[in-house]
């Protein structure tokens, strides 16, 4: 094991590249985590329609996504798709995290909005509000604040997954400490170092999501 | 006076899978009118109740508004269902607003009223149901008697025709069933129509113009409080007001 110095004096002299790397780590996650949001509303809400073809549908992708390794999904994208027409890098690996985690996200929304007691459509539909309406003002925004905390457990998941990107080239955290620590035979102590990028990472995330959750929690109290 | 019709059911059928929940039933509700149901559970006083809302799909016969037939099409349900307003066991409020932006929540976004008129509104209705001081309060901050006079309010916001409710102090504690029966009482004296799913027989003989007493899917008795409750002609009737008395 490389010495406690060692490490600190090298994740000292390596910052610069790993702030870079780190940059692409993020703009990977965010952006996968957004349109996930999106995908994952969109499936939830074919699900719970009552057509049973869009359930189908919904199903259907959940099983694939779930049914099948990120790895996969990321190199089925990057080398199947590119083949067709060209998509840049980034846009591979984001498009196949932002599916993968979309999902996820979908069993959540689904849930959540599913958990919904029954009363509160029936309140909003008596009084001559819409489905869609009741759906939007009454039912989305408590199933969303219910979704926060499972939500912030797949923020998390997503943003260490981003990492398998490092094998479509992307130079994020992971590739640029495994490229690094190959270069300077000294695969271990790199290895640490990306690991206390993760952890910071992830720390910020989880404070995000706690104060959202603590913001939106006010009604409750 | 003449009485006006003010909603009515001619064969009302309505089935849950192979439970025939409602049989044939014939009503009439007058203008004014406050008709109690009254029933055992699971005489389908509350499926009726629902029925009229459209909450429950019936399966056959027909239900009028002011004489005019109600159409199972999406777009007339919504434009009766805000004439006919509705009152739960449960309250169903709305945990994520305000109690003034519940009250204010459909003539907003329903009858596209501006903001401050449906304010002014709201807050006057809240005031009426003695509620003037919690209207920035969240619905997890109230009794239960509070919430099911901000749930009349709410229903009220939209100005409706008649008032459907639907075991409104089932879930109360029983401190608190009076502050909700007399916000009904007054509603009733103001002249609104009403029908109500009840078990408070106080309520039924002192404010109903009306009892209907259901049993398994029909109706088996309409009478007037002071015939239902001294002289009822069914023997069904004398049975079940045998065992409420035991109560």
């Amino acid at each position: 094991m490389p010495s406690i110095g060692h490490v600190f004096k090298t994740l000292i002299d390596s910052s610069g590249l790993f702030f870079d790397a780190m940059l692409i780590t993020l703009q990977l996650t965010i952006v996968s985590i957004i349109f996930g949001i999106i995908i994952g509303l969109f499936f939830a809400l074919l699900k719970i329609s009552n057509i049973s073809i869009l359930g189908y549908i919904s199903d259907t992708y959940v099983y694939l996504i779930r049914g099948t390794p990120l790895i996969v999904q990321i190199f089925i994208l990057y080398f199947g798709i590119s083949g067709i027409f060209l998509i840049p890098d980034f846009w591979a690996a984001a498009f196949a995290l932002a599916f993968h985690n979309g999902a996820y996200i979908a069993e959540i929304f689904r849930g959540t909005i599913q958990a919904v007691d029954r009363g509160q459509m029936e309140a909003g539909r008596s009084l001559g509000m819409t489905k869609s309406l009741t759906m939007r003002r009454i039912i989305l925004p408590q199933a969303f604040r219910r979704s926060l905390p499972p939500l912030g457990n797949q923020f998390i998941i997503g943003l260490k997954d981003s990492s398998l990107a490092a094998f479509i080239s992307m130079n994020e955290l992971f590739n640029v400490a495994t490229t690094l620590g190959s270069n300077n035979f000294d695969e271990m102590t790199y290895l640490i170092i990306v690991a206390f990028y993760y952890l910071v990472l992830v720390a910020l995330l989880t404070w995000l999501v706690n104060s959202f959750e603590r913001k939106l929690a006010i009604s409750d109290r | 006076m003449p009485e006006k019709e003010m909603i009515k059911t001619v064969g009302l059928n309505k089935s849950f899978g192979d439970l025939h929940v409602l049989k044939d039933i014939d009503m009439t509700v007058c203008e004014s009118d406050v008709v109690c149901l009254i029933g055992s559970s699971g005489s389908g006083k509350s499926t009726l109740l629902r029925c009229l809302n459209f909450l429950e799909k019936k399966n056959s016969g027909s239900i009028f508004l002011r004489g005019k037939e109600i159409e199972l099409k999406n777009v007339d349900v919504n434009t009766v269902r805000q004439k006919v307003g509705m009152v739960f066991q449960h309250f169903n409020l709305f945990p994520h607003m305000t109690v003034l932006e519940n009250v204010m929540e459909a003539p907003i976004h329903v009858k596209k009223i501006p903001k401050a008129q449906a304010a002014k509104e709201a807050k006057e209705l809240l005031r009426k149901v003695g509620l003037g001081d919690k209207m920035h309060v969240f619905p997890s901050k109230l009794s239960g008697g509070q919430k099911q006079r901000v749930a009349i309010a709410r229903a009220l916001a939209m100005k409706p025709e008649i008032m459907l409710f639907d075991e409104p102090t089932s879930a109360l504690d029983p401190e608190l069933v009076g502050e909700v029966l007399s916000t009904m009482k007054e509603l009733a004296l103001e002249g609104m129509t009403m029908v109500v799913v009840t078990h408070e027989m106080g309520f039924a003989r002192e404010v109903a113009d009306w009892i209907v007493y259901m049993d398994e899917g029909r109706i088996i008795e309409k009478a007037r409080p002071e015939d239902f409750f001294q002289n009822p002609k069914e023997e069904r009737t004398k049975e079940f007001l045998k065992t409420t008395e035991l109560k």
